[in-house]
């Protein structure tokens, strides 16, 4: 990670992400003592009880993540860096906005439909190739998949109305 | 000898040819996902976990452990060839591999690279074939509140040898110990952490973490990156292989250094990304020839390659014995274990002798066979790299979502795997390291129970782990290393500038 300062272009500093991710922690932290508390984090009739254990997790991650926040707070007026330049931003959701419309489609069309349509799109839309070459290796990796799972490991995969049709 | 008359019955288990088969299959598939961005040895093994619950766990763990190899001599290729690291502990590789390549000397620096890969691996699995036998027998007399020290000493090892922050070090890992607790108690059968959400009973599982953390925040990253493959050409045959045989023995003190240092960090939990910055940084202050390193010295490539996978290899030691794993593939296969209902650990070696020794033998034969393959297929594995990414990276990501639908034909786990994802990227561009987290959700069970039979013993007071010589003595080292990177701090704010 580059510490230099640079004129940011927009996009969040790297030190302002970092104070979220630790108050994130922080809560994270507080839930888990929270809730072990509850359950009982003391000494019981037969020993330690359920909470026992991951009550004082909860409370060393509140302790560290608090440590860490605080040192971004101390960083806050001098530290410049931006966590992700806009372009770079824009990179990742190519791949991550796809990605979670995929995981979407698999639940409704089931895995294989989905997964070559989205191999399929994706290489068109992001690579440019034609739909003729992007339809096939889309089309090819499912084909492959389908008699992988459901046939050889006999693992069932989710499959959809498509599938349903061909009698699986 | 005792261990060679079971080692030679190790061979026989193994030696079948549907084994053999996995063996080579392992391999090439471990091979590949070393090459490929977004799919390390971790991630790898844990895709292709499910895909074993149905064979023996001997044929299956020869898989998974030849996928692990292959992974290791995979890393090679892409910083020789590409300046890109396929995986973490090959980024010392390319400072001297990569400036060979562009001198044109590709296949001198990939014989080298994977010939020392093979000595560094040997020499591990000859200290493993001696040393693990005696490490179970002693750690048969272990109670709980020793095991707990030895866990305690695992962690607290990653704050001591890491070098980043060591509260965000400490974050990370107790996020994975809450995760672990996350679900049904196995002591009072009580639920923990759940919210009274149907999803969460069965709390998260670590393939799905790992998939998710190593897999998808990857490949996030590398879309950052903006990866564009420019790379050398190599051409490996017989005649190149042959001379770069002819030099290796020039650099015999820099393999034995890299071996030990190797071995040593490998058994220890630091893992061969440290063990091959390290031994590159000394064989580099050691040679007579140190300040031309980076410019293209065969020894700058036989260093941190030697290490690494003598590391690699190494950390299945504690893992085996003591089921106590020295990276975050040593720990997938450890859950692998725990799923074949395998018990790691001491009496691993009295009760499982065929398992345990089939896979000593099949870490011989393995890297024996993972050398044959990476010096005859190395243009394949190259044409690999160059598919470009836009076809890549929506594959790999089936390849995940596949994967973490698997682990418990569970949909949630397929939304979970996104979600560590951006959890993987946002840590690794914040410096929080994800190895320690791994750690701590596969161990995470294990070390609460034994720390809560230890104050069963104790009624609740914590001198137990001071009991006698060997938790006290683990105990104090653990919380040393703790308190080691606050010493230093101190150290360096004290002395007069």
């Amino acid at each position: 990670m580059s510490h230099e300062p640079q004129a940011a272009p927009g996009g969040t500093r790297t030190v302002v992400i970092d104070l979220v991710t630790a108050a994130i922690i922080f809560g994270l932290g507080a839930l888990v003592s929270w809730d072990t508390y509850r359950l009982g984090a003391s000494w019981g009739a037969e020993g330690p009880q359920a909470g026992y254990f991951p009550f004082y997790i909860g409370l060393i991650i509140c302790i560290s993540s608090a440590v860490v926040l605080g040192q971004s707070l101390a960083k806050l007026g001098r530290d410049k860096s931006v966590f992700v330049q806009r372009e770079q931003l824009r990179q990742v959701m190519i791949i991550l906005l796809p990605s979670t419309v995929y995981v979407l489609g698999i639940q409704f069309l089931g895995i294989y439909v989905s997964s070559a349509v989205f191999i399929c799109l994706f290489m068109r839309i992001v690579g440019s190739y034609t739909w003729l070459r992007s339809a096939v290796v889309g089309v090819a990796v499912s084909s492959v998949t389908f008699p992988l799972f459901e046939i050889w490991f006999t693992i069932p995969l989710p499959k959809g109305p498509l599938e349903a049709l061909l009698g699986y | 000898m005792e261990e060679i008359t079971a080692l030679f019955h190790g061979f026989a288990v193994v030696l079948t040819p549907f084994n053999l088969m996995l063996m080579l299959i392992g391999i090439t598939l471990g091979v590949i996902i070393g090459v490929l961005p977004g799919l390390g040895g971790a991630n790898g093994v844990a895709i292709l976990l499910p895909l074993t619950f149905t064979m023996s766990p001997t044929s299956a763990i020869i898989m998974l452990s030849c996928i692990y190899w292959g992974a290791l001599f995979g890393g090679a290729i892409t910083s020789i060839l590409f300046n890109i690291p396929g995986e973490p502990w090959s980024v010392a590789t390319t400072f001297d591999g990569y400036p060979m390549a562009q001198q044109g000397n590709a296949g001198e620096a990939l014989t080298g690279a994977f010939t020392s890969s093979f000595v560094g691996a040997l020499v591990a699995v000859i200290m493993f074939t001696f040393l693990a036998p005696l490490v179970a027998k002693f750690a048969l007399q272990f109670g709980p509140p020793e095991f707990f020290s030895v866990y305690l000493l695992t962690f607290c090892s990653f704050v001591g040898t890491g070098k980043g922050n060591p509260f965000k070090i400490i974050a990370s890992m107790m996020l994975g110990f809450a995760m672990a607790a996350v679900g049904i108690d196995i002591v009072t059968g009580q639920l923990r952490l759940t919210f009274e959400l149907e999803v969460m009973l069965s709390g998260f599982h670590f393939l799905v973490a790992v998939i998710g953390l190593f897999g998808i925040g990857e490949i996030l990253l590398s879309m950052e990156e903006g990866l564009s493959f420019s790379g050398q050409t190599a051409r490996i045959n017989t005649r190149i292989v042959i001379e770069t045989w002819k030099k290796l023995p020039r650099y015999w003190a820099t393999s034995i250094r890299s071996c030990v240092i190797g071995c040593w960090m490998g058994i220890i939990p630091g893992g061969a990304t440290p063990a091959s910055f390290m031994s590159y940084g000394v064989a580099r202050r050691m040679s007579a020839r140190g300040d031309k390193f980076g410019t293209g010295e065969l020894e700058g490539v036989v260093a941190p390659e030697t290490a690494a996978h003598a590391a690699g290899t190494s950390a299945l030691l504690p893992m085996i014995t003591l089921g106590i794993p020295g990276s975050p593939t040593a720990a997938v296969l450890l859950g692998g274990l725990l799923i074949w209902g395998l018990q790691p650990g001491p009496l691993l070696f009295v009760e499982q002798k065929d398992f345990v020794w089939g896979l000593i033998a099949s870490m011989y034969l393995g890297n024996i066979a993972g050398l044959i393959v990476v010096l005859t297929a190395v243009p394949l594995f190259a044409a690999i790299l160059r598919v470009p990414f836009p076809i890549i990276a929506p594959v790999i990501v089936v390849i995940c979502a596949i994967g973490a639908y698997t682990v418990k034909n569970n949909m949630f786990d397929v939304w979970l795997m996104l979600v560590f994802g951006v959890v993987g990227y946002v840590f690794k561009k914040l410096d929080y390291p994800l190895a320690p987290m791994v750690l701590a959700l596969v161990l995470g069970d294990a070390a609460e129970s034994a720390f809560r039979q230890s104050m069963l013993m104790s009624q609740g007071t914590m001198t137990i782990f001071w009991s006698n010589w060997l938790a006290g003595s683990l105990t104090t080292l653990a919380l040393a290393l703790l308190l080691w990177p606050f010493i230093s701090q101190l150290k360096a704010k004290l002395r007069p500038t």
